[in-house]
């Protein structure tokens, strides 16, 4: 059961720190700062490696007060309603690369100085190199990179030893029959289908920007309509896998991670036109000064090399700064060597598409209308 | 005692009239009746009517075009949608002028989403023309710069156009690092009187300076449209140069003497715009922003029922884009299904509860009520477990050999997963009316039935069956709107096709966060809710239905 | 029908009839009676006596533990209610709500599938029988309890029933409106000649209403027998106590003869009795004289007869009768009833009289 899996993954991440720990002397102190915040996050294991990594080491170096909220699924929609009603009562907001630009577009989240607010590498490179092409927008601290992959069941008869060794597996049932699982949003689905189609990866975006492209894509996904299973929380598909519902389906790769390796299901990743993403920080708008305080101050500790390496011993996910990439070992309770789960890992490279933040910016609204009515039809 | 004058109003015995006094009388009982009931009306208009009226309101409401475009709407005021042409040049500066601060404030984004509701690929329209506004008529200030250097300096902007008292006061701040608050930017009156569009477009400029970016004006260059605005002040009012003293006459001077020579490119927008995005030449984007000026707008109750508004009139959307009538239909269909399941499966329940002896019943109606103490998501999630393909529901099946192993009933995450669960969540809803209500049937009309000499199908028919039906019909009120509105079950084990309209609300609450939409979707429902419920009540009758 | 005798005699049959709910006891124990065709009776008793679960069985509602029922010679233990053809009135009418007064008439027939236009005329005709023709087309909720309890007799009444049951039908009228109907009801059984069996726990509707009334007390039959016999006859100290009022004194049989006996009160006092459930010198016994048969007058006494010291505690005055309340023999309970007479005496409280009764109207009973 996935969902064993989950708690015992949270229970890992829970449990005390080992090397790495950093000591009171390390953190500046914090003038006018507030005694609390509430952190909005992901829940699950990714929020458990949050709190293990720099939330409870923070929170024990300085007393303060960390409360979470495991809302990020609707993050925008809270910010915007907590912005309307002029009381901002989250701290800081844990999101995905294109809701931090859609909060920054929409002016619900600060801009932030990097290299004034975030640690400089231990070599001195300031915040901003460090972290590089993963600074999408000027309202965004990044800490993981992770990639959307599938996942497929190792066990499957009727695929007659065979096994998905291409993306194009997943639109090919005659081969590979059984059940699928998807996200319900067009982001990446639509993208799929057209490389499976026969676009190319540099076409992609210039076929998917006219409504033919669209319409061609959905039309690749209606060949295997009948046979999706539509997944909104990512801790679905290896549910689904593990239960032998679905046979192959798509989720993070953290997630799969704690599947295979954590609950050791028949389950195996298949690293082919994953899609990179980042997930970070925003600041929301509207803090009053000792929140903000507090908040640049945390954002300081929680990010540097150290932590954000940290952090990858509890969850296979790859940190979004350069210098903390040599830091990343082994798993923090399996002892087991974590590159071969990291998406930053360039033996799973092989063909591979970073989230086009900037095009699904632009487009999601109209896209997303598309596809939800092809869905409900 | 009462007394009657002949013809006079009866008298109370104190001598007031007895109706001023019956009045008096019943005040008070009045007020302390109010006092008591005062509680829950306050609770229920803050917490029932006031999110309905926001509801409602927010449906109709439509405030962005007109406070993010301004000029652009008043200008398109005297254009024409059906000329078939693109507006003039002045709606292009108009929305160059709009756009600018609409970048800096970033409400072009969401203008661009509330746009892009009524005619896909708003957004991105904006977005990229957006990135391009601040280049637009960049040849007239670098012609500018050209003639003289100084018009590359902030500082040469500021002190022609500001006041000299706020240009002293912006120094100090300048020179004190920012730490307390910016003097608001002042224009000078000279100014205003001879470089009217110039000194329009510079205040703007320094507005958003100062309040969005936290910036000094004296730190940037303005935009090109306080040049372009310079340029023509200066040509069609050549005496201006001279208003500003002779410190700032060559300068000037030299400025209307290349206008007067031509050397100073005529500033286009229409091409800017243009080159931006080829969309802009056309009568599209305009059009829609015209008809989407008013403060309040029909655009999301036509959305809400496939229509959308057209330069032509209102007009069926796209046949992709078609969608909530088939939604709002299948909601009504599902409900009404899972109504009748309920009835079906609740009907011999609450009879056998009302007719057990008492203990019995007691310990039945807690296995009815089990499903209360449980949570939702729990429940549904069993579901899950229960009907998926690989659950307990099908492997019992394939086990009795009722089914094949490679042909398992696909139960969940469609339809009919949707019902299944929804009825077993609501069913209570169905027992308990109908149990009350059938509690309260004696069985003496039965027996009266079966003495009469009707069979026991007869008496239950003709005689039991009708008195019950209250209890089916409080249970149907009940189950259906309760189930008009579900949207967990049907998120979790409905798929793609066993979904709600309530799903697409609480989509475009949490995700597409197209608010306004969801609000005139809500409305819809509730609409639909209260003519069922009318309806009903003309065939039912609302006196017919009972709780208990 | 090949035997008359059975017909007429015996048209309603308990045979050796018992019923038990738990499988523990009895709630009627040993049922035996017979009733001829076109009879009144009723059968009466405190509740929990059994006469309701007797109905109920005659109706079929309930089945018998053991024994038989015979409807006109025909054991009717296993023929399901709707097919007994009795006609029944249930205590609070059972009208249903859903239909009119003539729908609610119109049912039996209409399941007896009689064409409309028999049907309308047998409503009509049944509805004019209890003066309720103007309400056909009324709810059972816009009438009156008297309007109902109309209609549902003449529901009862309609499919023309040989045997009629009614279950306390007039429990819930005022008492005028009571006193009118039990004649409506008793005229029209006589009228139709339907057989009827009645059900009440009010003694004064039985004895008015019956042609034969079966005491009910303790799941048994204590004695069947007109109203005239039950009041002035009752065969054990139940029935004497149970029907109308009764002055009780407890004793011991000193003296038998003539018919007469003898009884030592526990006070010491003597007085004459009939025995009636004494045999013998030293049996206990409880003797009950009705207050209307005690004499204050001793000259209406035969000479030489037992009379006893009284107390006046109480006068009261109730219009057609004097009611006095008197200390007798210790016990302070004693009462008699005299006609208001212009040479009737008052007794005042405080005064002492002395009592006596001709002994055929002191009933030595079985000491309970």
């Amino acid at each position: 059961m996935t969902l064993k899996s989950l708690l015992s993954a949270t229970a890992l991440a829970m449990l005390p720190l080992g090397a790495g720990a950093a000591f009171a002397e390390d953190l500046p102190p914090c003038d006018n700062c507030s005694d609390s915040m509430v952190l909005m996050s992901w829940g699950g294991a990714y929020q458990a490696s949050q709190v293990a990594a720099y939330a409870e080491p923070y929170a024990k170096l300085t007393g303060v007060k960390i409360t979470w909220d495991e809302g990020s699924n609707e993050a925008i929609a809270k910010m915007r309603a907590a912005s309307e009603a002029g009381n901002m009562t989250y701290s800081l907001v844990d999101v995905e690369g294109p809701d931090s630009q859609r909060a920054c577009d929409e002016g619900l989240a600060e801009e932030i100085d990097f290299d004034k607010v975030l640690a400089a590498a231990p070599d001195g490179t300031p915040a901003s190199k460090d972290f590089g092409a993963a600074m999408i927008n000027e309202c965004f601290v990044p800490q993981i990179v992770f990639s959307t992959t599938f996942g497929y069941r190792t066990d499957v008869k009727e695929w007659n030893g065979k096994v998905p060794e291409d993306l194009c597996a997943i639109f090919d049932l005659q081969t590979f029959p059984g059940m699928r699982a998807l996200e319900k949003r067009p982001k990446k689905n639509l993208e799929w289908a057209l490389l499976c189609d026969g676009v190319s990866k540099d076409e992609l975006y210039t076929v998917l920007s006219t409504k033919e492209g669209v319409d061609r894509a959905l039309a690749k996904l209606d060949t295997i309509k009948d046979h999706v299973v539509w997944w909104s929380a990512g801790a679905e598909t290896p549910q689904l896998l593990a239960d032998g519902e679905v046979v192959m389906g798509s989720t993070y790769n953290g997630r799969l991670f704690s599947a295979i390796v954590e609950q050791k299901q028949p389950i195996a990743m298949l690293w082919d036109w994953e899609v990179f993403d980042f997930d970070g920080w925003v600041v929301p708008k509207g803090l009053d000064e000792a929140q903000k305080n507090r908040v640049m101050h945390f954002l300081n500790f929680a990010t540097d090399t150290q932590r954000l390496a940290d952090q990858a011993k509890y969850i296979s996910y790859g940190p979004a700064r350069a210098s903390s990439q040599p830091l990343v070992s082994k798993h923090a309770t399996l002892g087991i060597e974590m590159a071969p789960f990291m998406p930053t890992n360039p033996a799973n490279q092989k063909n591979y598409l970073v989230n086009n933040i900037e095009w699904w910016a632009d487009n999601q609204d109209a896209v997303e209308v598309a596809f939800q009515n092809w869905l409900s039809k | 005692m009462t007394d009657q004058t002949a013809n006079g109003p009866m008298l109370a015995a104190d001598g007031t009239p007895l109706k001023q006094s019956l009045n008096r009388a019943l005040r008070r009982q009045k007020l302390r009746a109010f006092l008591l009931i005062a509680p829950l009306l306050i609770f229920v208009l803050v917490t029932f009517i006031a999110p309905i009226g926001d509801m409602l309101f927010r449906s109709v409401q439509n405030d962005i075009v007109a406070d993010t475009l301004p000029r652009t709407v008043a200008a398109l005021s005297k254009w024409n949608a059906e000329s078939g042409a693109p507006p003039e040049e002045p709606v292009y500066r108009a929305l160059a002028s709009d756009l600018l601060i609409a970048v800096a404030e970033k409400t072009h984004t969401q203008l661009g989403t509330r746009l892009n509701y009524e005619d896909s690929g708003f957004s991105s329209l904006l977005r990229g023309t957006g990135r391009d506004v601040d280049d637009m008529g960049e040849d007239v200030t670098k012609a500018l710069v050209a003639i003289d250097p100084i018009w590359d300096e902030p500082t040469t902007w500021t002190n022609l156009l500001g006041e000299p008292a706020w240009v002293s006061a912006q120094a100090d701040w300048d020179k004190a690092g920012g730490k307390t608050a910016e003097p608001p930017f002042v224009l000078s009156p000279v100014a205003q009187q001879n470089l009217p569009l110039t000194s329009a477009a510079f205040a703007d400029f320094a507005r958003v300076m100062q309040t969005v970016k936290n910036d000094s004006p004296t730190e940037k260059r303005p935009w090109n449209t306080v040049a372009i605005g310079l340029t023509e002040d200066l040509k069609a009012n050549p005496a201006a140069a001279g208003a500003f003293g002779t410190e700032w006459q060559p300068a000037l001077s030299a400025i209307v003497a290349a206008a007067q020579m031509g050397t100073i490119p005529a500033a286009n927008f229409t091409a800017a715009f243009t080159e931006s995005d080829k969309a802009w030449a056309t009568p599209q984007p305009w059009s829609i922003i015209k008809i989407f000026s008013p403060r309040f707008t029909s655009g999301y109750f036509l959305n809400a029922v496939d229509l959308k508004m057209t330069a032509d009139g209102i007009a069926p959307r796209a046949d992709s884009e078609r969608v909530y009538i088939m939604l709002f239909l299948r909601t009504m269909i599902l409900s009404l299904a899972i109504t009748g399941t309920c009835i079906l499966l609740g009907y011999p329940v609450a009879w056998l509860l009302a007719n057990l002896p008492p203990r019995t019943a007691n310990l039945l109606m807690i296995l009815v009520l089990l499903p209360f103490w449980t949570s939702l998501l729990v429940r549904t999630s069993a579901w899950k477990v229960l009907l998926q393909q690989q659950g307990v529901i099908n492997d019992l099946l394939v086990w009795a050999g009722l089914v094949a192993d490679e042909n398992r009933l696909v139960l969940i995450n469609n339809q009919t997963g949707t019902i299944i669960a929804m009825t077993h969540i609501l069913l209570p809803f169905m027992i308990l009316p109908l149990y009350s209500v059938m509690k309260t049937i004696p069985p003496s009309y039965l027996r009266a039935a079966k003495s009469l000499g009707a069979t026991d199908w007869t008496a239950f028919w003709r005689v039991y069956f009708p008195q019950s039906i209250p209890g089916i019909g409080a249970g149907s009120i009940l189950v259906f709107i309760l189930a008009i509105g579900y949207y967990i079950t049907p998120e979790l084990v409905g798929g793609a096709k066993g979904v709600f309209i309530s799903n697409r609300i609480a989509y475009h609450i949490g995700t597409s966060l197209n608010w306004g939409l969801a609000a005139a979707l809500g409305s819809l429902l509730l609409i639909v809710v209260l003519v069922l419920y009318w309806v009903y009540d003309r065939i039912v009758g609302i006196d017919n239905v009972k709780l208990g | 029908m090949a035997d008359g005798a059975m017909t007429n005699d015996a048209f309603v049959v308990f045979d050796r009839v018992q019923k038990s709910y738990d499988g523990v006891t009895l709630v009627v124990k040993d049922l035996n009676l017979s009733l001829p065709k076109g009879e009144f009776l009723t059968m009466l008793g405190p509740s929990g006596s059994g006469k309701t679960t007797c109905l109920m069985m005659l109706a079929g509602f309930e089945t018998a533990t053991h024994g038989e029922i015979r409807l006109n010679g025909r054991n009717i233990n296993t023929v399901s209610p709707h097919k007994r053809g009795i006609g029944m009135v249930f205590q609070n009418y059972a009208l249903f709500p859903h239909m009119t007064v003539a729908e609610n008439l119109a049912f039996p027939l209409e399941v007896r599938k009689l064409d409309k236009s028999t049907r309308d005329q047998k409503v009509k005709r049944a509805l004019d029988m209890v003066q309720m023709g103007a309400f056909a087309g009324r709810r059972p909720s816009q009438l009156s309890g008297g309007q109902q309890q109309r209609v549902a007799l003449a529901r009862a009444l309609v499919f023309e029933p040989e045997l009629v049951l009614m279950d306390e039908p007039l429990g819930a009228l005022d008492k005028q409106l009571r006193e009118h109907m039990q004649f409506e009801i008793t005229r029209l059984a006589h009228e139709l000649g339907i057989t009827t069996v009645y059900v009440t726990h009010d003694q004064t509707e039985a004895l008015t209403m019956s042609d034969r009334v079966a005491v009910f007390n303790d799941g048994r039959i204590q004695q069947l027998a007109p109203p005239s016999e039950l009041y002035e006859a009752p065969v054990n100290s139940f029935v004497a106590q149970f029907i109308g009022e009764n002055n009780r004194l407890m004793g011991t049989v000193t003296e038998m003869k003539d018919g007469i006996c003898v009884v030592r009160l526990d006070s010491g006092d003597f007085i004459d009795a009939k025995p009636v459930n004494v045999s013998k010198v030293g049996d206990r016994t409880q003797v009950s004289i009705r207050p209307e048969r005690v004499e204050t007058n001793k000259a209406r006494l035969s000479p030489g007869a037992h009379t006893l010291k009284a107390e006046v505690l109480e006068f009261i005055y109730m219009g057609d009768i004097f009611r006095t309340r008197l200390k007798v023999a210790g016990h302070d309970d004693f009462v008699i009833k005299t006609r208001n007479a212009p040479d009737q005496v008052r007794h005042q409280p405080g005064q002492t009289i002395e009592i006596g009764w001709l002994p055929e109207d002191c009933r030595a009973l079985d000491a309970p």
